[in-house]
């Protein structure tokens, strides 16, 4: 069936609009929206198997030729990403029953989580410059409702923040589609990529390459432009923090590494050398602030920040090791940073404090969130059996065949800053004398303890059973490397 | 001191109708002139504006019991099951369909799918305008 690749996206789509009906009714919103998660996890799996085993997956909406419509494009990587969004959805809309409070569950929460991962996914899927701004937009416009939900007063100091750079940040998309289009005078990218290489990127190619790089880095939170991040993640409440911290910084992540490995190929040394510095200044400007807060929030927050640009590293190599390695970790820092954000949010529940001075001794109370806590930890930083070695293993590797041996010592090096701020964490609150604790319903930390558990226990299974998925980041990567295969797929694909 | 609305009122009752019909108008030419769902939503909200000056919130909802978030959800699942019909019947999404009819009274006439769409579009405008205009008015 043609339209195989769409189900994904469409099931939380249509869930998001009946759940609007049942607004009132939290039993019913919490077991559709838990039920839809599942079955658009489920399939999205089928998408992905079928990807690797049939090639790239392409449908054109309308029954148009190829250049004329909307193409919507399942890819290695795509497919992969947008699997790992719904089994992180699942879990964090889970983890939320217990934690995001009723007055909120009656106020169309479900509804913007369901098309917030539409808007998400579908910005992983499409296969049209245009089509993902709106998918930016549909997936914004979701993180502003569930930003400002509530209205606490810090909430709604941050959303103006938050809605102002974002704002700001997609009408320079618009405008850089607009130069884009009257140099190609075409939307869709495996067009635009044709084009581009037949034109063989005169200047002002560069410009825009380095105009998309400026508003997908305001997305993705890169040095000098990650300013609004700390502060507007912080005043969104846990399951929604792990939401965004998962999912939207990765979208700009993503969309660079789209048009940097089908665009804009031809002037290498320039856009991806300033790519590369870029990177580094995230990885070093997001350490600093790692270390220098005592705020639980903060921290991850920050890592997220170091994270965007371990990945863009990876990007700048330009090779097949490094990409894959971007890619692998990628991924790895979805899952991770989902589970931290929920243990954070646990040690919050427990403690009643963000700040690390008041914690301690949560070791003796609740030694299970310790050493789960101490695994994802470590699985953060990168120990070898667990998730985050591998990427950034090739990443490093990557580094060193395109020649980038310092900056892939630093990067390196930033792992042991990366380690030392999260096990901050756990000598403050985990050991030395009891801290202030106040008094909290069990039955609620545990339900929230185990979707927490069990994705801890997935991001073990990631760093473990890497060889099991080699192949489908091979399969991705391949294409990254090699952009004629993705136009090739496309254009045939539609006629 | 009461103010005296007459005119106002008197006037709005007429004119109402006038642009009500003129944003069906306008939302069937749609596909041949300009127009379509999006401005003929925007024109039957200004009439419906229009009322809420005249009168009061509470006199419009009393006439139009219309529960608006519900009328933007329900123009959103036509609009995506329009969409996702073609799926059902192994044509990509977003396929669109027509065929000549012969309607009585009107004649020959051209049906199109895509005007199904364009309703779904037309009940979101009408729904988020007065959604937004009705929380705001109500806010004390």
């Amino acid at each position: 069936m043609i339209n195989f690749l769409l189900i994904p996206i469409l099931i939380p789509f249509f869930t998001g609009m009946v759940l609007i009906f049942l607004h009132k009714n939290v039993r019913l919103q919490r077991i559709l929206s838990l039920l839809a998660l599942f079955c658009a996890a489920f399939m999205a799996f089928l998408v992905m198997v079928k990807v690797k085993n049939e090639g790239i997956q392409s449908v054109t909406f309308g029954d148009w030729p190829v250049p004329y419509g909307i193409t919507m494009v399942a890819d290695g990587m795509s497919s992969l990403l947008v699997f790992t969004t719904f089994v992180l959805g699942f879990f964090i809309v889970w983890y939320g029953f217990e934690s995001i409070g009723r007055g909120r569950e009656q106020f169309f929460y479900y509804p913007g989580i369901m098309f917030i991962l539409t808007g998400v996914t579908g910005a992983f899927t499409t296969g049209d410059i245009f089509n993902l701004f709106v998918f930016f937009e549909v997936l914004l416009m979701s993180s502003y409702l569930l930003i400002v939900l509530g209205g606490e007063k810090g909430q709604l100091r941050e959303s103006i923040k938050y809605i102002l750079v974002n704002v700001i940040s997609s009408a320079l998309f618009v405008i850089s589609v607009a130069y884009l289009y009257s140099v190609v005078g075409t939307l869709s990218m495996a067009d635009i990529s044709v084009k581009i290489a037949e034109i063989n990127q005169p200047g002002i190619i560069t410009t825009i390459a380095v105009l998309f790089l400026l508003v997908f880095g305001l997305k993705a939170a890169i040095f000098p432009l990650y300013f609004w991040l700390p502060s507007s993640y912080g005043a969104a409440p846990i399951p929604v923090l792990a939401l965004f911290g998962a999912l939207l910084t990765k979208v700009g992540v993503y969309a660079i590494m789209r048009t940097y490995t089908l665009f804009f190929v031809h002037d290498v040394s320039y856009t991806h050398k300033l790519l590369l510095i870029l990177a580094v200044l995230t990885i070093l400007a997001g350490c600093i602030g790692a270390l220098a807060t005592f705020n639980v929030k903060q921290i991850i927050i920050y890592n997220i920040v170091i994270a965007v640009g371990v990945i863009l590293f990876g990007v700048a190599q330009m090779n097949e090791t490094g990409l894959e390695g971007a890619l692998f970790y990628l991924v790895h820092d979805m899952i991770i940073k989902a589970v931290l954000f929920m243990l954070v949010g646990l040690v919050i529940y427990v403690t009643g404090t963000a700040d690390l001075r008041n914690m301690g001794g949560l070791m003796k109370t609740y030694p299970a969130l310790g050493w789960f806590y101490l695994i994802a930890a470590f699985g953060l930083a990168g120990i070898p059996p667990l998730s985050g070695f591998v990427g950034k293993l090739l990443i490093v590797q990557g580094g060193f065949e395109a020649g980038n041996i310092w900056s892939s010592i630093f990067l390196l090096a930033s792992s042991l800053i990366v380690l030392l701020s999260v096990i901050r964490i756990f000598i403050y609150a985990f050991w030395g004398e009891e801290g202030k604790r106040i008094t909290i319903e069990k039955h609620r930390y545990n339900r929230m303890f185990f979707p927490t558990a069990v994705l801890v226990v997935i991001s073990v299974a990631y760093g473990i059973g890497s060889e099991w998925v080699v192949p489908f980041m091979d399969n991705a990567a391949k294409i990254l490397v090699d952009p004629s295969i993705y136009v090739d797929a496309v254009m045939k694909g539609g006629k | 001191m009461r103010t005296n609305n007459l005119i106002l009122q008197f006037t709005s009752k007429f004119v109402f109708f006038i642009i009500f019909f003129f944003a069906v108008h306008i939302f069937f030419a749609g596909h041949y002139t300009p127009g379509g769902g999006f401005v003929g939503g925007l024109l039957m909200s200004s009439a419906l504006v229009l009322l809420v000056i005249a009168y009061d919130l509470k006199t419009v909802q009393m006439i139009l019991p219309v529960n608006y978030m519900y009328m933007t959800a329900i123009g959103l699942i036509l609009a995506l099951g329009t969409a996702a019909f073609p799926m059902f019947v192994g044509k990509p999404f977003f396929t669109h369909f027509y065929d000549y009819f012969h309607l009585p009274l009107i004649g020959k006439t051209s049906l199109h799918t895509a005007a199904l769409f364009d309703l779904g579009v037309f009940l979101v405008v009408v729904g988020v305008t007065m959604t937004i205009i009705q929380t705001i008015g109500e806010d004390e």
